[in-house]
């Protein structure tokens, strides 16, 4: 095959084309087959490549797929060009795996709803979007997925669109993720004018120069509050990762991902926990050679990410909407791989985004199947003792529940331990911040245990607190046999996706696990395989042992050898001690969690926590209502009504005041006209003879 | 032979005589005979020069004033006819629909 990368990113867009088109008139049956082949193919071939080319992955092949030149315009050029290098790879693994079986969920879920077509158009231009995004080999192109996948949330968050609720929260993802988007177009513009070049790597087949090996080449700026306004690369670096902030919702623009849970399960699943909040870390990491050049832009992307993993874990113990709960988790989860990324372990960063992805996905379609079950009751008030009735579910979910508390030997564990292991050992921050940092991701790891036992012990265990024979609120059109009855299992299309993803969340930790861990012993394959793509300061570390090795070479290479043994046997005494300290974090957490609220399970928890914060009431005072008030007073009332509209209608009555004067020339007698003319042409010849 | 000056004089005479018809006739195919009369005189004019300077341009001009005036002759009459059947009068002053 001669394009595979192509591909990869059109079979979702013909998907999404057919459904488009004429799903209208197709059976349920037949849009979920085209749907869930369509990204079946994708997901194939995905791996299909991954496994071809894994070894020469591993030592940092660029796979190019150039399809045409998009813009060449003056020094500026961008192509519409594939590149799987090992960081795209892993991610349009885990994009098209996940999101084949959320498809599949879907299939289920969303079964009987009129918009059946419109919902799977749009969940395949998602993904087509999102691996656009992915594969991009330059900014722009980067940039086109990037929208796309914001225009496609907007779309599946309005899915209801008949509601009011899922308008506002469409509409206020799109107007926040905008300003995120503006710091990213203007980062790219200030790299285009400094590197000349918007494409990520050097490549010599079509003499294409590479911003990232631009930056290698730059020496690193200070780390200091006045290197972000110098206009140099850590201007550049914040500007991305102002991009960042919106899209994987971190403070202060975190605000439309909670709202984002009036889309239907299946979407919060896919695009609001699994991949498309993930983008940021995607490119902040690709453009990690720039970041390790800017320490002040590190320094501030380490404390936003903890600083959002702890202020969204918080909210989370506090909410009564399931999927809530599980929104903010996901804003708390975005913090750790953001706190990975700050302290330069973008690996550890990624391996967080491979691993939550599974585990998330499936907190998110278990509490889907909750919600199916419940007859689309959220409230998790209204819950309680659901094992019973839902077997299948409380098992997959109790999977979810333990990988993402840490427990050890879940996926989970091993990427959230990395990262803590990362950030104490972190350097190159001031002061004591690495051990800072690395408190504030354990007490998260604390919060998050304690919520996230709420959630199970709420929903699964304790008292039934609904009423089997209540009329409950119709979130759409199902039929009428959903309306009635006791919780029931979902069908196998769910329960399958729940099964598949729960078995992810077991096992997609051991392709990473760390070093420290092991001994040694079991070899780290994840960053491992990540290492080309990423741009470390440990290779720059290493780079400098080397020297330092060699000005002391007439030492014994005995002597050095077991050196270097004992610093790698601390190092590793150092991780084993610190995962000790995180998993009691996480018994602690998950033994807090069970005994408080098997004992009192409607606790009322603080009114700050349950209103999170007051935020988006700080926000509309400070931002919406000024802008509100301005645009009605002063853009309508004054600059539209008198100054625009002035001088439209001003245009008109001049244009009817010479008319009115002119059209006394038209008198409708022929012979009138024969005299002006004949008087003309009289003038004329007049003129002529005089002059 | 006649001297150029008095073809001249001649074609002005028509043509006065022409425009001044137009001026002051209200019957269409007066108005009409007018017009014709004034190119006419242009072709005298045409004509008279063309021998007097020996360069046939003029001449060939004239053939395609004739030619324009037989068609636009087609097409007037054509209007006049359909002003009377409408009208039934032939007084270009009753013809006055255009007017505010």
């Amino acid at each position: 095959m001669k394009y595979p990368l192509a591909t990869i990113i059109l079979a979702p867009l013909i998907g999404a084309a057919i459904l488009g088109l004429f799903g209208k008139r197709m059976s349920e049956r037949v849009i979920g087959w085209i749907a869930c082949s369509t990204v079946a193919v994708s997901s194939i071939l995905a791996f299909y490549l991954f496994f071809n080319h894994a070894s020469t992955l591993e030592q940092g092949d660029k796979h190019y797929e150039y399809l045409f030149t998009w813009i060449n315009v003056g020094s500026f050029r961008a192509d519409a060009s594939l590149m799987l290098d090992s960081l795209s790879a892993i991610y349009i693994l885990f994009i098209t795996f996940v999101g084949f079986w959320i498809h599949v969920f879907a299939t289920g879920y969303m079964r009987g709803d009129t918009g059946y077509w419109r919902f799977f158009a749009y969940m395949n231009i998602f993904m087509f979007s999102m691996l656009t995004l992915v594969l991009a080999d330059n900014f722009l192109l980067m940039f086109v997925g990037w929208e796309g996948v914001g225009l496609c949330s907007y779309l599946l968050i309005g899915y209801y669109f008949q509601k009011d609720f899922a308008n506002d929260a469409a509409k206020k993802a799109f107007i926040v993720n905008r300003i995120g988007d503006l710091g990213f177009a203007l980062g790219v513009m200030l790299l285009f004018t400094k590197a000349g070049t918007i494409f990520y790597f050097d490549d010599p087949a079509r003499g294409i120069h590479g911003a990232f090996n631009w930056a290698m080449a730059q020496t690193a700026d200070p780390l200091a509050l006045s290197a972000i306004f110098a206009g140099g690369i850590t201007t550049i670096a914040v500007l991305l990762f102002v991009g960042a902030i919106g899209k994987s919702a971190q403070l202060p623009l975190y605000v439309w991902l909670p709202d984002a849970m009036a889309g239907p399960t299946p979407v919060s699943a896919l695009i609001h926990a699994a991949t498309m909040v993930t983008a940021g870390v995607y490119m902040v990491s690709r453009a990690s050679s720039i970041y390790i050049h800017a320490p002040t832009a590190m320094f501030i992307i380490a404390i936003v990410g903890a600083a959002t993993a702890l202020f969204a874990a918080t909210i989370g113990l506090a909410q009564w909407d399931i999927k809530k709960v599980l929104a903010y988790s996901t804003i708390s989860q975005l913090g750790y791989m953001f706190l990975a990324c700050g302290v330069g372990a973008f690996g550890a960063g990624i391996f967080h985004v491979f691993t939550h992805a599974f585990f998330k996905a499936l907190l998110f379609l278990g509490s889907g199947s909750v919600i199916v079950g419940m007859h689309h009751e959220q409230d998790m008030r209204k819950m309680g003792g659901l094992k019973k009735y839902m077997p299948l579910t409380y098992a997959t979910m109790l999977v979810g529940w333990l990988a993402i508390s840490g427990v050890p030997l879940l996926s989970g564990f091993f990427s959230k331990d990395e990262i803590l292991y990362r950030s104490f050992v972190a350097e190159g921050l001031p002061d004591s911040w690495a051990k800072i940092l690395w408190f504030v991701g354990a007490i998260t790891a604390l919060v998050t245990a304690v919520y996230m036992t709420r959630l199970m012990v709420l929903t699964f265990w304790g008292a039934e607190r609904f009423k089997a024979s209540e009329p409950v609120l119709e979130a759409h059109s199902t039929p009428a046999e959903h309306h009635a009855g006791p919780p029931r299992e979902s069908p196998r299309s769910m329960v399958l996706p729940l099964i598949v993803l729960a078995a992810g969340a077991v096992f997609a930790g051991y392709l990473g696990v760390p070093e420290g861990l092991s001994g040694g012993k079991l070899p780290n394959y994840f960053e491992r395989l990540l290492e080309p793509s990423i741009a470390s300061s440990e290779v720059m570390k290493i780079k400098e042992a080397a020297r330092a090795q060699r000005a002391r070479d007439e030492e014994s290479d005995v002597r050095v050898l077991t050196r270097q043994a004992t610093e790698t046997g601390d190092a590793h005494a150092l991780e084993r001690t610190l995962t000790g300290v995180s998993i009691v974090f996480a018994l602690a957490g998950i033994g807090i969690g069970w005994v408080w609220f098997n004992r009192k399970p409607l606790w009322e928890p603080p009114r700050l926590l349950e209103e999170k914060y007051y935020v988006d009431e700080v926000y509309d005072a400070a931002l919406v209502q000024p802008i509100k008030q301005g645009s009605i007073n002063v853009l309508w009332k004054f600059i539209d009504v008198h100054v625009i509209d002035g001088a439209v209608n001003g245009a008109g009555h001049l244009a009817s005041l010479l008319g009115t004067g002119l059209r006394y020339l038209q008198s409708g007698l022929a012979r009138s006209y024969v005299a002006v003319l004949v008087f003309g042409a009289l003038l004329l010849i007049a003129y002529f003879v005089i002059r | 032979m006649v001297p150029l000056s008095w073809y001249l004089a001649l074609s002005a005479l028509l043509f006065t005589i022409g425009a001044v018809g137009v001026f002051i006739k209200r019957n269409a195919i007066t108005i009409f005979l007018c017009i014709e009369l004034m190119l006419n005189a242009v072709n005298l004019t045409f004509v008279a020069l063309s021998g007097f300077f020996g360069d046939v341009g003029g001449q060939l001009f004239v053939f395609i004033v004739m030619t324009v005036a037989a068609a636009e002759a087609a097409v007037g009459l054509a209007i006049i006819i359909s002003i009377f059947r409408n009208r039934e009068s032939l007084n270009v002053d009753d013809v006055d629909a255009m007017k505010l």
